[in-house]
Parts: structure tokens; C-alpha cells; sequence
């Protein structure tokens, strides 16, 4: 394959001619518009013209090179002759002329300040704050019309949200419980074995699980498992005009989308933290009865007298505070998605961690409030 | 900029069922059109033109109550859409039939719940009533037998054509169309036309599109605006055959023709060399 060549003849008039010849195509030698305009600009020069006769085959590169020559001529007011070149050439040429660019949207492009960003950012925290906090109260009185019967939607769809938060939950709550209790009982273990009280890793195990540690991790695993979901589903509808149809319809995607998701998540997160508490204690007992010699009934006994009901309802208690968290999060972003298949994978993204810092936050909150009430 | 200009019906008595008053649309401080003033006739079939990113979808987002315009009113039979309260805006509401761009159908619902759902919600009848009129209603855009299909089993003209059917469930007497060919092979985009025409003929129904589909702005529509992006405002207005004929303004002329009269004879580009 021959490369494109360029040739460059002086005239006695000043002009020069731009002898273009073999193939330009994309992948061959670039030649760069601003060589050749810098061999030019040493040269006194008030025109250039062309000769393609010798070129064989071009493509982009050619306009590409033309376009910028074109742009250099222009801003050393040097006259181009674009007659020497093939007409395609010329055509495309004119079709990419500045004459042609579409007027009127002269929107972005301009970089900000630091400051400018900083404020905007500041700006948008306030208004996201304003935002969630409307959108709470849109969803507390969509289920108070619930409550009394004049909300819009789908039983069935109320259903379905609930088998999905519900038993098809299960498997992966069951795994990562058991492995939860587990790792607990073997930290605790490593401790406690030097006193010769392993006996009381059933009580670490069980006051951990059963207060805290249970709830947090059905929290963690429907924020990713759910909570995205939702965010996910809910964003694909807005960017489908999905809502949209709904609102033309008369009908608030509030009640009719978000109101089954939070309330469903609502329900199933204590009935998941009570199974989690119960396959982390079963985790816990498989450590203490397989290594660390205790009897299953032992463990149990322990316990069952380590644990009291006020650990369970304060774990119980967590767990229906991050049900409404991970719903309303994961909604939240649904409802706010923007347009597009990329702002839906960012309304998943930001689904689980606004979820995950509103769990801890809860967490350290709800444990604060404990110990200032002695619970 | 005053008054709409109100247009004639074809005995020249004016029945105006909505007017649009100084609208404003605008993203932020990013102004699209403003002051634009236009009426539309009962049974008129009225096409919004203009170039893409001109503001016709928002335009007609804020007819339907989706998007609150920047300034300006739009008033149905008298009542201003956007300053009466959300029960008043639902009532207006349920005189709309809207059919997306994409069809907008709920992804999660078969084709059947998905035009039963406008039936359940705003009206009392009896499931099997509501069965009938679904079966109908699909039949009527050449769905029937789908009634148990979901949105993602369908091609995409099919599911246009179900969101039509949607569209018409409550038999509205305003509907709306957002580039309602696109997408659409030629006999089908034939087919919606007729079908549109048919509405507006047997059941006096007030017809708006959004289109850039050439064929149908001269099949079906019967007055029409054009929005300029330039100068943010409306340009030409009235029938596109009698605007094609008489228009001085380029840039309508050139829409209208497919760029050909802006252009000269101009058939686009072709390599000599490849």
C-alpha cells in the first residue's frame, strides 16, 4: 500500500501548491496541518491551492488534514483554493463548514471554577436534602391513603414485591449469616479459649448476632440485593416514559411504584433479621460444637439465658429502620434518574450507598439512644 | 405578544378547545421558545413541527401536565391546566390519551392489563366489561390475540401500536402523539395515520403530534405551528398543504421540502474515488 505524499510547490505570486498524491487513508502516515503550515508560514505566502491528480484513494484522514489546513489559513488570513481537490473532497468539506453547524445551542463546554463547582455542589446537597425529605413525605402519606383505603395500586404488584424482599431472599441470607456466626464464634473463641471459657462464645455469638450484627447484614444484603433492585427498576421505567405514562394517567407513581416496594421491604426486613439471627446462632454453634468441644445443648442452654428480649427487639427494631432506609433510598434514585441507560446503572450505584451510610448512621444513632436509656 | 390566533373551522365557527398563552420553555436559564401563542380547534389534527431539539416533546410534556412551563398558561375549555389544584389537573387528565415516543407501555404488565389499567382506574366497570373493551381496543391496532403478551415479547412497532390501543382505552377526546411514525415501517405508518384520521372522524377526538415523518404532516394534519430554534419562537403556522404552498419563510419551506429548497438540487454527497 502507497502512503500519501504531499509535495509543496512555490509559485512566483506568492501562492503555493499543495501536490497531494498516493493513498490517504486512515492507518497510513499522518501528515500534520500544522507542519505543513509552519514550512508555509517561513515562506511568504497569500494562497495555497491543490493538486490531487496523483491520489489514488482517501478517507477521513484526507478531510481531516483539509479541515485543519483549512483552520490555520483561516486564522493567518491565507486564501484556500479548494478547486485542485476531488469534489467528494469538497462536498463533505462543505458539509463540516462552520455555515452549517447547528445555531442556538451554545449551552456547556465552559470549564468552572473551583469555587463556582464547590458552591454549586454545596447548592445541590441543599436541594438533594430538600428533595429527599418531600419525597419521605409523599411516601408517608401515600401510605396513610393506603391505610384508609384510597391509594392506587396493584395488589398483586404488593404481592409479588413481598415474595421478592421475602423468601427469595432467603438463600443468600442463610449463607452469609451462618458464615457471619461463624467468623463471630471463631474471634471470640480466640480470646475466651486462653481462660478456658469457651462456653461463652455462645453468649458473644448470640448477644452480637442477635442485637446488631443479625440486622446489619440483612440490611447489607437487601441494600445490594433489593434496594438496587429497585432503584434499577424504577429508573429503567422513568427513562421508558414508563412514569411518565403513569402521571398522564392521573396516577401517582408514588403510590402506585414506590408505596408497595417500601412497605413490602417494610414488612420483610424484621422476619429477615429474626432468620438471620437464628442461621448466625446456628453458625456459632457449628464453630462451638465442631472445634471447640462444647455440646450442641450446652450451647443452646447458653444461649438462650445469654439472650433476653430486649436484645432481640433492639435488633428487631434496626432491622424495620433499614427497611424503610434501603426503600426509600433505593426508590429515591429511581424516581430521580435521569434520562438515560448509564444514569440508571448510577441511580443502582447510589441506591446502595446512600442506603449503607443511612444503615450506619441509623445503627450508631439507634446503639446512642440505648445506652443513654440504659436499654 | 397578545392574543392566540384562534383558527376557523370549516363552517369558520371557532371552537377552541385549547389555547396556549405566552408559553415559555425553558431548561434552567437555557431559554428554548418563548412567547409562543396558539390555539387548537376541536377536531383539528394539529401537527407541532420543527427541528430536533426545537422543544416539541417538552411542548407537549407541558399540554399533558408532566412539566410545569417556565411562564405562560395553557388552558383547556377555559380552565388554566396549571393553576387549578391536582384534583381539578386529574379531572383535565382524564380527558388525555398520550401515546410515547417508545410506547411507554408498563413492562411488568401483559398488553391487557396495560390497557385495562386507565379502564380499572377511572371507570367501575365489570372485569369481563373491562376484558371486552381490552380485546376491542387491541383489535382495533391489529393486536388481537396478544392480549397476554408482554411489552419485551413485541417489536417495537408492535408495542406503538399497543401503547395507541392504551391511548384510546378511555376513548379520550384530546390525544397526544409523540413522533408517533418513528420507528414505524411505511405501511404501518400508513396504517396509524388512517387509524388517527378514523378517531378524529367517528369520534370528534382533538388530535396533537409531535412528527417529523413528512408524509403524515400532509396525510393527516389539518393546522399545524412550526417552532424555530433561532429566533425561540413559532414561525409559520396553519395547514401544512396550504404552508407548503404559501410559506416565504426558508427555513419552513426547507423543512417541508426535505431541504431541497434551501439547498438547490443538491442530492448529497458521493465519492468519486472509493
Amino acid at each position: 500500500m502507497t502512503t500519501g505524499t504531499i509535495e509543496i510547490d512555490k509559485k512566483p505570486d506568492n501562492s503555493l501548491r499543495l501536490i497531494l498524491a498516493g493513498e490517504w487513508k486512515l492507518g497510513n502516515t499522518q501528515h500534520s496541518a500544522e507542519d505543513v503550515f509552519d514550512r508555509l508560514e517561513e515562506q511568504e505566502v497569500n494562497r495555497i491551492t491543490f493538486d490531487s491528480r496523483g491520489l489514488k484513494n482517501w478517507d477521513s484522514m484526507l478531510l481531516v488534514f483539509i479541515s485543519k489546513l483549512a483552520d490555520a489559513c483561516s486564522r493567518n488570513d491565507v486564501a484556500m483554493d479548494q478547486s485542485g481537490l476531488p469534489a467528494g473532497v469538497r462536498r463533505l468539506m462543505d458539509l463540516a463548514s462552520s455555515q452549517n453547524q447547528r445555531t442556538g445551542m451554545t449551552q456547556g463546554g465552559e470549564r468552572q471554577s473551583f469555587l463556582t463547582l464547590l458552591g454549586e455542589k454545596t447548592l445541590d446537597l441543599g436541594e438533594n436534602v430538600k428533595e429527599a425529605l418531600a419525597f419521605i413525605g409523599e411516601v408517608t402519606l401515600a401510605l396513610l391513603r393506603m391505610l384508609l383505603g384510597r391509594a392506587r395500586y396493584r395488589r398483586i404488584d404488593l404481592t409479588l414485591h413481598i415474595q421478592e424482599a421475602g423468601v427469595q431472599a432467603l438463600p443468600i441470607i442463610t449463607l452469609v449469616s451462618l458464615l457471619i456466626g461463624m467468623i463471630l464464634a471463631f474471634i471470640a473463641s480466640i480470646q475466651l479459649k486462653l481462660f478456658g471459657a469457651q462456653i461463652y462464645v455462645a453468649d458473644a455469638v448470640g448477644i452480637g448476632i442477635v442485637r446488631v450484627i443479625g440486622a446489619v447484614m440483612a440490611g447489607v444484603i437487601m441494600a445490594g440485593r433489593t434496594g438496587a433492585a429497585y432503584a434499577a427498576q424504577i429508573g429503567t421505567m422513568q427513562v421508558n416514559e414508563e412514569v411518565d405514562a403513569l402521571e398522564t394517567l392521573g396516577i401517582s407513581p408514588i403510590e402506585f411504584l414506590v408505596m408497595p416496594r417500601v412497605l413490602a421491604l417494610t414488612l420483610m426486613m424484621p422476619l429477615l433479621c429474626v432468620y438471620a439471627d437464628l442461621m448466625g446462632i446456628v453458625g456459632g454453634m457449628m464453630v462451638g460444637v465442631g472445634m471447640l468441644d462444647l455440646g450442641a445443648m450446652e450451647y443452646l442452654s447458653q444461649t438462650q439465658s445469654a439472650i433476653t428480649l430486649t436484645h432481640f427487639s433492639v435488633g428487631v427494631f434496626h432491622s424495620f429502620v433499614f427497611g424503610i432506609l434501603i426503600a426509600v433510598s433505593g426508590c429515591l434514585r429511581g424516581i430521580k434518574c435521569e434520562g438515560s441507560a448509564s444514569a440508571v446503572g448510577y441511580a443502582a450505584t447510589s441506591a446502595v450507598v446512600t442506603a449503607i451510610v443511612a444503615m450506619v448512621v441509623a445503627t450508631l444513632i439507634i446503639t446512642l439512644s440505648c445506652q443513654v436509656l440504659g436499654i | 405578544m397578545g392574543e392566540p390566533e384562534s383558527n376557523s373551522g370549516k363552517d369558520g365557527k371557532k371552537d377552541v378547545v385549547i389555547e396556549v398563552h405566552d408559553l415559555k420553555i425553558a431548561y434552567g436559564s437555557f431559554v428554548l421558545m418563548e412567547n409562543l401563542n396558539f390555539s387548537i380547534n376541536r377536531g383539528d389534527i394539529f401537527i407541532v413541527m420543527g427541528m430536533s431539539g426545537s422543544g416539541k416533546s417538552t411542548l407537549v410534556k407541558q399540554m399533558i401536565g408532566l412539566k410545569e412551563p417556565a411562564a405562560g398558561r395553557i388552558v383547556y375549555d377555559g380552565i388554566s391546566y396549571w393553576d387549578v389544584d391536582a384534583r381539578e389537573q386529574d379531572k383535565i387528565k382524564q380527558r388525555f390519551g398520550v401515546l410515547f415516543q417508545e410506547g411507554a407501555l408498563w413492562s411488568s404488565m401483559t398488553l391487557a392489563e396495560n390497557v385495562a389499567l386507565p379502564l380499572e382506574h377511572y371507570t367501575s366497570l365489570p372485569p369481563t366489561q373491562i376484558r371486552e373493551l381490552v380485546a376491542y381496543k387491541l383489535a382495533l391496532v391489529g393486536l388481537a390475540g396478544f392480549e397476554e403478551f408482554y411489552p419485551t415479547e413485541l417489536s417495537g412497532g408492535m408495542r406503538k401500536r399497543a401503547g395507541l390501543a392504551r391511548a384510546i382505552a378511555l376513548d379520550p377526546d384530546l390525544l397526544f402523539f409523540d413522533e408517533p411514525s418513528s420507528g414505524l415501517d411505511p405501511i404501518s405508518a400508513r396504517l396509524l395515520d388512517d387509524l388517527i384520521l378514523e378517531l378524529r372522524e367517528s369520534l370528534g377526538t382533538t388530535v396533537v403530534v409531535v412528527t417529523h415523518e413528512l408524509a403524515s404532516i400532509f396525510a393527516i394534519g389539518t393546522n399545524s405551528i412550526f417552532l424555530d430554534t433561532e429566533k425561540k419562537e413559532i414561525t409559520a403556522r396553519g395547514d401544512p398543504n396550504r404552508l407548503l404552498r404559501e410559506t416565504q419563510d426558508p427555513k419552513v419551506l426547507s423543512f417541508l421540502t426535505r431541504g431541497e429548497n434551501e439547498r438547490g438540487e443538491e442530492k448529497g454527497p458521493t465519492r468519486e474515488r472509493r
